[in-house]
């Protein structure tokens, strides 16, 4: 069927204000957080109802027509970039929050809703929503589940996939499912598990229960320098060997340390290789027993500067340095790059020294500020869109660290997606037999392949034409495909 | 040939004739879901720890290692496995608590199996060797196949080597009791869970709340001086039987059903012992009450029922909803087209 006819369907069935088909109007979804990729839509559905998301996934069922699902487009990895023949199907306006159960310790909201608006609401019964991406303030809960959001406190509660309790979908055709339920398991295979983190390729999420967890009593950060980023990673290491799990645990070299403080001055040792940022939550008494040790397993791995924060106002300043690293990079360069692999902490030194040697091979500087409890690597490469071809070496030095992380038993993206971003890099951790395996899941939700096509799963031909640039000790990935 | 290799080759075969296989390694569940007939298919030999490196939070071990090994691997790290899992019988493996996916009492606290799950490596009903997840604690590409293979009663695919996350054991926990009526173990419970206290498990049965707290010394001491009551003094015991079904409650010929529900939800108030454990989550009853009486009930609460063990062994899950029942079988025939891995073991035709 030709463009108008879908777009005359639409409008037909829909209130006028829900459907945009203007150019101008179609600009402001061109891309998401990743604005290297941008692309417009065919044409943008803002529904205001269930009924009418319902309608729009029915109409293109029916017609064959592909539909993207957005939230607030804060995502890293082009998850959302539009199709130039497709619906882009906004979830916007769906931004309530519909009711708290206090006793039950759960919120049931709109996906629209912002991550941070969820513990607003909350706080005024003790409770909050724990996992904290950065994007917090913007980000929708339904991207979070899209995408299986983490955060700087998933080290000690986890990723979106264990603080959500059930799930609306509707199906591309507009078959409405009930996935995972109030109590804390559901009878059948657990496609709560499934559905999260499936960047919107086997459904529409309608609406979200989520978990609520008490507010802390109380929570310090404790900074520390060291003299290298192997002391600092060391000092991580040994603070688990030690049988602390803090709530969260952040690393920054020096690069990211002098960009920080030369943005918002939070008092960090402009000297130091690396500092750590680590924070101890729970009652008075927990927080101040494990503060003790941290303070001692610090001190034993070499740490050269210790504090604590001595109350909100300071922890508070802590985090704003953290917070503001990557907009702090953003003054120093005028692109910047935000890179998602995570490694097993063992081989944290080794995989460093190798993306600072790849950033001197590409001439391409490098600053690094990460979750460095989970091993999540966020290495932000620092370059100038308007060099000619510094945009496609960046994204090639991007996709050599990704495998590095493969290589050393980790993986491609730990909590940003693949979405577009990483699709080739998926060919890199995932051969044959375990991508039609993928295929076949999606065919089940999805037969007609209609949900965002092209992300998150390569098809088997990408990953030949890859390959055939990635050959890896002399032996061709995926070597039964036809290569092109 | 390796083990592995023949596995593959009994799957091919089997794919190829149409014959079904009942999966199972120790048998200590084989009590759990609906029969199977089909050829058994043993996973037992594949056996081991591949991998464990204790400042890592991880471990990696082959579906055939007995839950016993894994568990005192990690207790000499002074870790463990913080689902808690039952063991129901000796001859528990790794392999079979995962594909049924069991929780212990911790869970309402710290998780459930599924949430400890990193990594999966099986075999589909075609014979291929699949992994999806790792061995790291985020990981965000692909589906998360991992995670939807636990609790999956091996009608999916069958697991070869898991990776798990695991936590350091708390230096000190204490168990403490409360003699109370059911209404208000539910109420405390549910009011305790919404203040920052470091809860780790809560059952009431016999007129008795028992709530224990795990963590640091002084935090742990700390919470026990606000909540109260009298520390009981073979908690590790009281804890150890009611996560195996060795107490009192469950040595009764009724079936065993246990239903769950959102944790404040009234007691279910039907002809039957109930006993409530995950902080009111979880409600395990003794009664020869109907099926439906029992799903209904559920459901009113909402929640779901199983019937755990006894009664009618064919109708044992909760039933879905018709396009979850599809959605189902086409998902079981991705994985499995000749529908050879535990066929019905979950529902008929699944």
């Amino acid at each position: 069927m030709s463009d108008t006819t879908i777009i005359d369907l639409l409008r037909e069935r829909l209130p006028r204000e829900c459907v945009l088909s203007e150019a101008e109007d179609l600009r402001p979804y061109e891309c998401d957080g990743l604005s290297a990729y941008r692309r417009l839509p065919m044409v943008v559905v803002i529904p205001q109802t269930l009924e009418q998301v319902q309608t729009t996934l029915k109409l293109c069922a029916q017609n064959g027509v592909a539909v993207v699902a957005r939230g607030a487009g804060t995502g890293l990895s082009g998850g959302a970039l539009p199709l130039s023949d497709g619906v882009l199907l906004s979830m916007a306006r769906f931004n309530r929050i519909l009711g708290i159960d206090t006793a039950n310790r759960t919120a049931r909201v709109q996906p629209g809703v912002t991550n941070l608006s969820i513990s607003k609401a909350a706080a005024p019964h003790g409770l909050y929503y724990a996992p904290d991406p950065s994007s917090q303030i913007a980000c929708s809960i339904g991207g979070n589940v899209a995408e299986n959001a983490g955060g700087v406190h998933c080290l000690k509660y986890g990723l979106t996939v264990h603080n959500i309790q059930q799930l609306e979908v509707l199906t591309i055709d507009g078959e409405h499912l009930t996935i995972g339920s109030q109590a804390l398991d559901s009878p059948g295979y657990d496609l709560l598990a499934l559905m999260t983190g499936s960047e919107g390729l086997l459904g529409v999420i309608t609406e979200i229960t989520v978990k609520l967890l008490p507010l802390p009593e109380t929570a310090q950060v404790v900074l520390a320098a060291f003299a290298s980023v192997e002391a600092a990673g060391a000092a991580v290491t040994a603070t688990i060997a030690n049988g602390i799990i803090p709530a969260g645990l952040e690393l920054l070299d020096n690069p990211a340390i002098r960009a920080v403080e030369q943005f918002v001055h939070a008092g960090y040792p402009e000297d130091a290789a690396a500092i750590l940022l680590c924070e101890l939550d729970g009652t008075a008494a927990d927080v101040a027993a494990q503060i003790e040790r941290v303070d001692q397993v610090f001190r034993a791995a070499g740490a050269t500067e210790l504090r604590v924060s001595r109350d909100e106002q300071e922890r508070q300043r802590f985090w704003a340095g953290r917070k503001a690293a990557f907009p702090a990079m953003g003054r120093l360069s005028p692109d910047y790059y935000c890179m998602d692999g995570t490694i097993p902490r063992r081989h944290l030194s080794r995989v460093l020294a190798e993306i600072e040697r790849m950033s001197t091979e590409y001439g391409l500087p490098i600053c690094n500020v990460f979750h460095a409890g989970d091993g999540n690597l966020h290495p932000l490469i620092l370059y100038d869109a308007n060099r000619p071809g510094e945009l496609e070496r960046t994204e090639e030095l991007g996709g050599k660290i990704l495998e590095l992380c493969v290589a050393v038993g980790g993986t491609i993206t730990g909590e940003h997606g693949v979405g577009l971003e990483k699709i080739n890099q998926m060919c890199v951790q995932f051969d044959t037999g375990e991508l039609t395996q993928l295929h076949a899941v999606k065919a089940a939700f999805d037969p007609q392949g209609l949900l965002n096509p092209g992300k998150a799963i390569p098809t088997l031909h990408r990953c030949a034409e890859f390959g055939a640039m990635h050959v890896h000790h002399g032996q061709l990935p995926h070597p039964e495909l036809e290569r092109f | 040939m390796s083990l592995v290799e023949s596995l593959q080759d009994t799957l091919r075969d089997a794919a190829a004739t149409g014959t079904p296989l009942s999966i199972h390694a120790g048998g200590s569940k084989s009590f759990y879901g609906r029969p199977v007939a089909g050829t058994g298919f043993s996973v037992a030999e594949y056996t081991g720890i591949i991998d464990y490196s204790p400042t890592e939070l991880v471990i990696s071990a082959r579906a055939g290692t007995p839950l016993s090994e894994l568990e005192s691997a990690l207790a000499k790290e002074n870790q463990m496995l913080p689902f808690e899992p039952p063991h129901f019988g000796p001859g528990a493996t790794l392999g079979g608590t995962i594909a049924c996916g069991f929780s212990g009492p911790r869970r309402p606290y710290a998780g459930a199996a599924r949430d400890f799950v990193l990594g999966i490596t099986c075999l589909n009903g075609r014979g291929e060797r699949l992994r999806f997840g790792g061995q790291v604690m985020k990981n965000v590409a692909g589906y998360d196949l991992s995670r939807t293979l636990t609790g999956s009663l091996g009608t999916l695919a069958v697991l070869l080597d898991i990776s798990l996350k695991v936590l350091p054991r708390p230096e000190t926990e204490v168990t403490l009791c409360h003699e109370v009526s059911a209404e208000q173990a539910l109420q405390q419970l549910n009011t305790w869970a919404s203040q920052p206290l470091p809860l780790s498990g809560g059952c009431y049965n016999d007129g008795q709340l028992r709530v224990r707290l795990s963590g640091f010394e002084q935090g742990v001491q700390a919470a026990a001086r606000q909540l109260g009551g009298e520390e009981l003094a073979d908690a590790d015991g009281f804890w150890q039987d009611l996560r195996e079904q060795r107490l009192g409650f469950f040595q009764d010929e009724r079936p065993l059903w246990r239903v769950s529900v959102p944790p404040a939800a009234a007691e279910l108030a039907l002809e039957a012992g109930e006993l409530i454990d995950w902080g009111g989550a979880q409600r395990w009853l003794k009664t020869s009450l109907p099926t439906q009486t029992l799903r209904d009930a559920a459901v009113r609460a909402g929640g779901h029922a199983t019937c755990y063990r006894g009664g009618n062994r064919e109708d044992v899950f909760h039933p879905l909803d018709p396009a979850l029942q599809a959605l189902h079988q086409r998902l079981k025939a991705s994985f499995d087209p000749a529908g050879i891995l535990n066929p019905g073991r979950m529902y008929s035709g699944i």
